[in-house]
């Protein structure tokens, strides 16, 4: 079966990528824009939202239990509409947290799990695919609806500050930072139109499109997996999963967002 | 910079400000003052970043420049004239005389991004491409190509080089090479990678670019 659909998929990229070739009148955009409405009614991530809803409501770990007592910030239990308000302050933890780093916290709490050994678990092994798949499931949860992170605690617009600090951060053999590439509007790498991520890129573009099904790797990317690989891509060494920077990042990223329309979880090439 | 770049509480307590309203009910106030974040953003990088193959944590120990390159503000006139001299003065010109190699060399590096991620096994230069194409036009044939730097199509052709070993051409010649060098030689803080300068390519590397931009009969100058 995913061997099947990976064909078919394989099948409309390469259909994709000749609309874009035989229609060079028509923008880049313009023929991504159109793959992705071919592939409106089939994306993948639909499987991995399915897997992670019957996660949530799984007895699992040391202490099998469910999730459902989680709290990602609207009050335990509560999914819709927590994914496009976080990263955000959480009382118990005294920390601000995005969806990822809540999840262990109630891993461990709920479920007995060692959060900083889930940390430490390689992406596309053990339970990772757990994580890919809830927040899969919970940031669909909140599709269609607007971007609204709070920035009333101090604690948020602290880490609002650190992260526009990391965004134009730079560093390494390349000098990269994040505002390399998503700091002016309208630019590409290649062929990859590229988020102006200092304001608002609109509905469904940039913060707005992740976590997301890859067509071109075959997997489910959360937003943690998203953040990792730009890292790798900027020459800088490696970010600890759900550490400090990603959710400064995430924060930046998601209140400049503020009333854009999350498309998640999307489609990419 | 444009407005969209302004943090959403900045804009908003600017707006405030003109209309003479209370920021307090804006939830502005306590936004902590810059220069009270350095040594918390400086423990943030430490404890959130970790050494994975040939990327170690010694690449967020910025140098002078990035750190000046930092701020998400444009430079001052005497902070982006300081910092061009200093990679003009950086740049070594080939140590042969010689500043063309070979076009053809040129566009497979041209074609290459690869080089100095955690996945890959070597920091040498003979490792790296130069990732000309993640940015540039550079030829009619390859269609996909970034935009985040100019388009360097008839790179050559377009400043009048008819024979890169000309007097003529030398001034032009010897302009192409401290950019490849050292990009920010003439423009501090660019976004372009200082290829000689961090050792990212080596001379005969930047040779076969050089060719790439400056030879007639490169693919470049058709």
């Amino acid at each position: 079966m995913k061997r099947f659909v990976q064909a078919a998929l394989g099948a409309l990229v390469a259909g994709g990528v000749a609309l874009v070739a035989t229609a060079q009148t028509k923008s880049t955009a313009d023929g991504i824009a159109e793959y992705r409405r071919m592939l409106e009614d089939g994306n993948p991530a639909e499987l991995f939202e399915a897997k992670g809803e019957a996660l949530w409501k799984q007895p699992r770990g040391p202490k099998q239990a469910t999730l459902e007592a989680c709290d990602l910030g609207k009050g335990p239990g509560v999914v819709q509409g927590a994914w496009v308000e976080l990263p955000r302050w959480f009382a118990d933890t005294g920390r601000v947290q995005d969806l990822e780093s809540r999840l262990l916290t109630c891993m461990q709490t709920l479920q007995g799990f060692d959060a900083a050994a889930l940390a430490k678990t390689p992406f596309g092994q053990g339970e990772m695919h757990t994580l890919e798949a809830l927040a899969a499931w919970i940031s669909g949860e909140s599709r269609g609806l607007k971007f609204a992170l709070p920035q009333a605690h101090p604690q948020e617009r602290r880490m609002y500050e650190l992260g526009r600090r990391a965004f134009y951060f730079r560093g390494g053999p390349m000098d990269f930072a994040c505002a390399t590439c998503h700091g002016e509007p309208g630019k590409r790498i290649r062929l990859q139109d590229l988020p102006d991520l200092r304001g608002n890129p609109g509905n469904g573009v940039g913060f707005a499109a992740w976590p997301a099904y890859r067509v071109s790797s075959g997997e489910m990317w959360s937003l943690q997996h998203r953040l990792n690989d730009c890292y790798r891509q900027q020459r800088f060494p490696y970010p600890g999963y759900a550490s400090e920077v990603t959710i400064a990042l995430g924060v930046f990223m998601g209140v400049n967002a503020r009333g854009s329309e999350s498309i998640a979880p999307a489609l990419k090439r | 910079m444009t407005a969209s770049s302004t943090p959403p509480c900045v804009r908003r307590a600017a707006l405030a400000t003109g209309l003479g309203l209370a920021l307090l009910g804006l939830g502005c106030t306590t936004a902590p003052a810059p220069a009270d974040l350095e040594a918390p953003f400086q423990a943030m990088l430490r404890s959130s970043f970790r050494d994975e193959g040939i990327a170690k944590v010694d690449r967020l120990q910025q140098e002078p420049g990035q750190l000046a390159c930092s701020s998400g503000q444009p430079l001052d006139a005497a902070t982006a004239a300081r910092l061009q001299a200093e990679a003009l003065a950086s740049v070594k010109p080939p140590s042969d005389g010689r500043y063309l190699g070979d076009w053809r060399e040129g566009e497979k590096l041209a074609q290459s991004g690869r080089g100095m991620t955690w996945s890959d096994r070597s920091s040498a230069a003979s490792a790296n491409g130069g990732s000309c194409y993640n940015c540039h036009q550079l030829t009619k044939a390859e269609i996909s190509f970034g935009t985040i730097g100019p388009s360097l199509y008839q790179y050559g052709k377009l400043r009048g080089v008819t024979d890169p070993a000309s007097a003529q051409a030398r001034p032009m010649v010897e302009y192409t090479w401290s950019r490849l060098y050292n990009a920010w030689s003439h423009n501090a803080c660019s976004n372009m990678p200082r290829f000689g300068h961090k050792g990212l390519l080596d001379e005969q590397q930047l040779r076969h670019l050089m060719a790439l931009l400056l030879d007639p009969a490169s693919a470049v100058n058709q």
